[in-house]
Order: C-alpha cells, then sequence, then structure tokens
C-alpha cells in the first residue's frame, strides 16, 4: 500500500469467471482433513474396522461348509454339499463369497457417511459467521455449495479406495477384476456421491443449528443403508421393501461395482444404473445450486 | 467530498412478518467519510448493515452503494466493499495469512497480487509475525485485526464495520480507532460503522445517524448533535449577588437562556467558549465582578439519552423485548 491503491479499489485485474473461488473453498475443506492426520486416520480406519469386523463376522458361506451336516437316515457326500453351498452363495450373492459382495456395499457405505457430513460443515460455517463472510464476497453462490460437494466427493472417493485396497488385502475376490471394471465403478460412485452430498447439503441449507443436522443424518443413514442392496441382495426381501430398494440410488452404486468387479448378476442393467445415477447426481446438484441461490440470501 | 457513496431510501426490513427491525429508514453517506450508527443493541444496526452488504433483502426501499443498486446489482456492490462483521469469522484451522489469500481468491484476485496485498495488510494491523500461525491460537485482538485485514484485502472503496471494537481491551480498541483514522485520511476509503460506544461514535465519526427501535432519531456530526440538545453550559458566580443580573447577560447574542440557580447563573450558549469572555467583559463594563466562571460541552452521553431516553428499556413491556430479541436472533442467524 505505497499510494492510494486501496481507495482507487479493483486495482487488480480480477477474474470474473463464474468459477472463481470454487477452488479456494473445495481445498478449505480437504484442508481440514488431510492436514490433521489423526482426523485423515480416523476416516480412514472406520470402514476398514466395520469392513473387517462385519464382513468377516457375517461369514454366510461357514453355514454350509466348514461343518459336517450328519442327518439320521441320509448320508450326504460332503461334495454334493459344497456344490449346494456354492450355487445357493451364486444365486443369492452373485458370488460364492460373501465378504467380497460386502466389500462392495462397503465402497458405497462409506461413501454415504462421508457425503453426509457435507451438510455439517455449512451449518458450522453458518454459526461462525464464516458463511456470511463468504457472503459479502463476489463468489458466485453456487462456487460455495459446489465446493461442498467436490470437497465432499474427492474425499469419499480416495476412502472408498482406500476401502478396496483393504478389502482385497483381507481376501477380496479379484478374478474378475479389470481396469475398466475399476474405473466405471468408481465412475458410478462418483456420480453417487455428488447426488449424495448435494441432498445432505440441501437439507443443512438453511440450518443454523447441528443438532437437528445430526438428527436429520442420523434419521436418514441407517435406512438408507439398510434399505439398499449393500449389505443384502434386495431379491430376498420383501416385495415393498424391494421397490424401496429400487428407488433408492445407493443401490445404483452398489450394482454397477458388483456387476463390473465381481462379475455378479444385476439387479438391473449397467446402463440403466448409469443412467439412473446420472439422474441423480444432474438433478440433486441443480436443484442443490438453484436452492443456495434462494436460500443463502435471506 | 459532497457525492454521496451510499444513499438509502425507506429502507425496511420485517422479520416473520411481525418484527421491524428496520423502519423506513433513509441517509445517505458521503465520499471519503466515516458514517457511524450509534444505537443500543437490537435497534436495527446490524440489519441495515446486513441489507447494504447484500446479505439480506430489504422488505422495502431501496439503497445504492458506490452507484450500485443493492438487489439489482448485489454482485457489483459486493465487488466494491469490503465487510468487518461483528463476529470473528476467519477459518480457525487456517493461519491468519491462509485467510486472508482464501478470502482474496473469493474476490477473484490472482494469487501474486494476492500474496502481495496479504502481507502488506498483515504489516499494516501488526499481525506479521503471527502470519503463519493457526487463527485458533490468536487473542480476541489479533483476531479483530485479521477481520479487519480480510475486509480490506479487495482494497474496497467503501468498509463496512459492525462493532470494530466489541469486547475489546483498551489498547486494542486505540489500534483499531488508529487503523480506522487511517483508512479515511492516507486511502481517502469511506467508512461505515455501527457501535453502541458513545466515545467511538463521537472521536471518529464525522456524521452520525442515532438509531432506536428501527428508525433512525438524529443525523448530524458531532457537534450539531451536541448542540441540537442546548450548546455548552456557562456556570457563573459574582462577588454580589444580590442583584438579578440575567436580563443583563441575555442581551449577549451568543447567550441562549439565563437560569439563576441559588447564588451563581446557569448560561446556555451553542458556542460557549466565545460567548464567555463577552460575558465577562459585560459584566465588567457594569461593575460587576466575575469570581468563578466554568464551561462545560455537552457529552455524546448526554445526546444519547436525550434522544434514545434513559429508561426506556425498563419502561418497554419486558416480553415484548424477549421476544423481539428472540425473533431477531433467530432470523439473523
Amino acid at each position: 500500500m505505497k499510494d492510494d491503491t486501496i481507495a482507487k479499489g479493483l486495482t487488480a485485474p480480477e477474474d470474473q469467471s463464474v468459477l472463481h473461488g470454487l477452488w479456494a473453498l473445495t481445498n478449505r475443506e480437504l484442508m481440514k482433513w488431510y492436514k490433521v492426520p489423526m482426523l485423515l486416520f480416523m476416516s480412514l480406519i472406520q470402514p476398514v474396522i466395520w469392513l473387517g469386523l462385519f464382513g468377516k463376522a457375517m461369514n454366510f458361506g461357514a453355514l454350509f461348509t466348514g461343518q459336517s451336516f450328519n442327518i439320521p437316515g441320509l448320508n450326504i457326500p460332503k461334495q454334493v454339499l459344497d456344490s449346494i453351498s456354492s450355487q445357493i452363495m451364486e444365486n443369492t450373492f452373485g458370488t460364492t463369497d460373501y465378504f467380497s459382495f460386502l466389500a462392495v456395499g462397503m465402497l458405497t457405505f462409506v461413501i454415504l457417511f462421508t457425503a453426509m457430513f457435507s451438510g455439517m460443515s455449512i451449518v458450522w460455517d453458518r454459526r461462525f459467521g464464516f458463511l456470511d463472510k463468504i457472503l459479502t464476497t463476489p463468489v458466485s453462490r453456487g462456487a460455495i455449495v459446489m465446493g461442498k460437494i467436490f470437497s465432499s466427493v474427492i474425499r469419499s472417493l480416495v476412502q472408498a479406495a482406500v476401502v478396496l485396497i483393504v478389502a482385497v488385502l483381507l481376501g477380496m475376490d479379484i478374478s474378475k477384476f479389470s481396469v475398466t471394471g475399476l474405473l466405471g465403478t468408481f465412475a458410478g460412485l462418483f456420480l453417487m456421491t455428488i447426488g449424495l452430498s448435494s441432498l445432505f447439503l440441501m437439507l443443512a441449507l438453511r440450518s443454523t443449528d447441528w443438532q437437528t443436522q445430526m438428527a436429520i443424518m442420523n434419521l436418514l443413514n441407517l435406512p438408507l443403508l439398510f434399505a439398499s442392496n449393500a449389505l443384502f441382495p434386495a431379491k430376498l426381501m420383501p416385495t415393498w421393501l424391494e421397490y424401496v430398494v429400487r428407488i433408492n440410488p445407493i443401490s445404483y452404486g452398489t450394482d454397477v461395482g458388483r456387476q463390473l468387479l465381481l462379475g455378479s448378476a444385476g439387479m438391473a442393467s449397467l446402463w440403466f444404473d448409469f443412467a439412473y445415477l446420472v439422474a441423480f447426481a444432474i438433478i440433486f446438484s441443480a436443484v442443490g445450486i438453484i436452492l443456495s441461490w434462494r436460500y443463502l440470501t435471506q | 467530498m459532497s457525492e454521496s457513496i451510499i444513499l438509502v431510501e425507506g429502507l425496511t426490513k420485517v422479520f416473520n412478518a411481525k418484527v421491524k427491525a428496520v423502519d423506513d429508514v433513509s441517509f445517505d453517506v458521503k465520499q471519503g467519510e466515516i458514517f457511524g450508527f450509534l444505537g443500543p443493541n437490537g435497534a436495527g444496526k446490524t440489519t441495515t448493515i446486513k441489507m447494504l452488504t447484500t446479505l439480506l433483502k430489504p422488505t422495502l426501499g431501496k439503497a445504492s452503494v458506490c452507484g450500485y443498486d443493492i438487489i439489482k446489482y448485489p454482485t457489483e456492490v459486493r465487488r466494491s466493499i469490503g465487510v468487518v462483521p461483528q463476529e470473528y469469522t476467519a477459518d480457525e484451522d487456517m493461519t491468519g495469512l491462509e485467510n486472508l489469500m482464501l478470502v482474496a481468491s473469493l474476490y477473484g484476485i490472482p494469487k501474486s497480487i494476492a500474496k502481495e496485498r496479504a502481507e502488506e495488510l498483515l504489516q499494516l494491523v501488526e499481525l506479521k509475525d503471527a502470519a503463519t500461525r493457526k487463527v485458533s491460537t490468536y487473542s480476541g485482538g489479533m483476531r479483530r485485526r485479521l477481520e479487519l485485514a480480510a475486509g480490506l484485502i479487495n482494497h474496497p472503496r467503501v468498509l463496512f464495520l459492525d462493532e470494530p471494537t466489541l469486547g475489546l481491551d483498551v489498547q486494542t480498541r486505540t489500534a483499531v480507532w488508529q487503523y480506522i483514522r487511517r483508512l479515511k485520511e492516507e486511502y481517502k476509503m469511506t467508512l461505515f460503522m455501527t457501535t453502541h460506544y458513545l466515545e467511538e461514535a463521537d472521536g471518529l465519526c464525522d456524521r452520525i445517524a442515532i438509531i432506536d427501535h428501527g428508525k433512525i432519531v438524529r443525523i448530524g456530526t458531532p457537534q450539531e448533535l451536541k448542540a441540537s440538545i442546548g450548546g455548552d453550559v456557562i456556570e457563573l458566580g459574582l462577588d454580589n449577588d444580590a442583584d438579578d443580573i440575567s436580563a443583563l447577560i441575555h442581551q449577549i447574542k451568543l447567550v441562549k437562556e439565563v437560569k439563576r440557580v441559588n447564588s451563581h447563573y446557569r448560561i446556555k450558549s451553542e458556542v460557549g467558549e466565545e460567548a464567555a469572555p463577552q460575558i465577562i467583559e459585560l459584566l465588567r463594563s457594569k461593575g460587576y465582578h466575575v469570581t468563578r466562571i466554568s464551561l462545560t460541552k455537552p457529552t455524546m452521553d448526554e445526546v444519547y439519552l436525550e434522544y434514545v431516553g434513559r429508561n426506556f428499556r425498563e419502561e418497554e413491556d419486558r416480553t415484548d423485548v424477549m421476544t423481539r430479541r428472540a425473533v431477531l436472533r433467530r432470523a439473523r442467524a
């Protein structure tokens, strides 16, 4: 400030594009994550624990194998039992191994839980006045929301990648893995995260109360998880629940992964899965941006 | 100096269709002046500032800042103003420098220029040494200074300050006052500030609007406001208090009012410094001897109490006050 540049104002060539500030806002969110090693570690370890404990504990395959049935009057050879069991597993889960089935479900699970917090951060920003501060700058209101969505997407996908690596180390079936399969799976997860992050963000746009926000999150997360095919296949569920599963976008994210990573028969065709996820992502992020225009300023 | 940079006409904000936080407010702020909004808590100061800085949409009325209508051209308004809010808004998890760089990028300022400006501003508010420390380690005064720097990063033409010295110790408050004066004097910046500290309004502002219950009660320079409640008071004692000389003193043009109180006289004048010598001169020529004289200038306290009222908080229905505050708090947050 050597001369009176301050008073003249606007002395710097300012970038007038809609996207300015978007990366800065995205990076701000990410910094809170990668600059705190403990938080990074915790957020990565949690899905691993779920995967290890839940995935290994629910060992459905062992219902049939690993023990011999001695039904009086029948003498079933172990070979027959084993082939019956693998047939049942294949029919039910699309793979002979429940752990591999669940590992894909865990990818969507970890994304759901990360996306949930995208809403929390805007509630905190509002409470601490940070939101008001950025609202007095010329940054586009859409960029504020997109920054939250992008940071949530990046975090989610990194965590999903870690979960996948751990799942492989713990014995996930990789016989059907391929590069295109992996890319396709993450493309599906990417779309799903955009939609989910937008959804949770929308719910938080007007909220100043983090306790309400927590309650909303808790109300939504487990139903979204259980009313999907993430943990259990939809076709064995009661019909009414199956309809819910078929609406739930999480089911489609999981379905893409199962088809591409495990070669399972899908709940729907891959094309339908992707079409559904694209529509979900576009509609919810568009609504999120429109609502942010309307509701960030009162 | 006479060009208006902020123009407000009939600005009104109604929350929840019942609480009138700002009620038909009109004023203008001239280029290069420090304009103060003075009033008690809940008078509508913050609501007005939030409307002028495009955070709230007015219910009625219009306003323009730097020539831009706040409703039609909010982005242009945002580009030309800086805001220092009442709360500490910096991100605690980031350093002071990172916070400034973030705000700069929200204004679309290129990185190299932003870095240069951020360093200059940190120097200005004496935070250079703490620039790379996390804001969570800052004291209240340091955080307030950082907010000030953040409000200046886009080199605004108008800077809005909402209660800039709220809750600060004496040293920091004095420092903030110095920065504000420097911005006006060295950079010819226009400043709009709210405060409920009387000495702050008196010492800092070129013009003051006293606001209460959402309405502007009075606008003027501190001198005008003080004069408006009757001006200076001269108290005078004579060696001979047998005769009443009230009428004699009243002959002087500068004297507005003379009252005899016990053995001395209470004289009101808008310019006490000029009236006092004339009074002494006149009395001496008539053979009276002045034994003691004192001159009291009215303070902002008296002005404030005159217009805002002494006991209005007690007089008002308490439940009414409580609901009003609760609605405002919810609506604002």
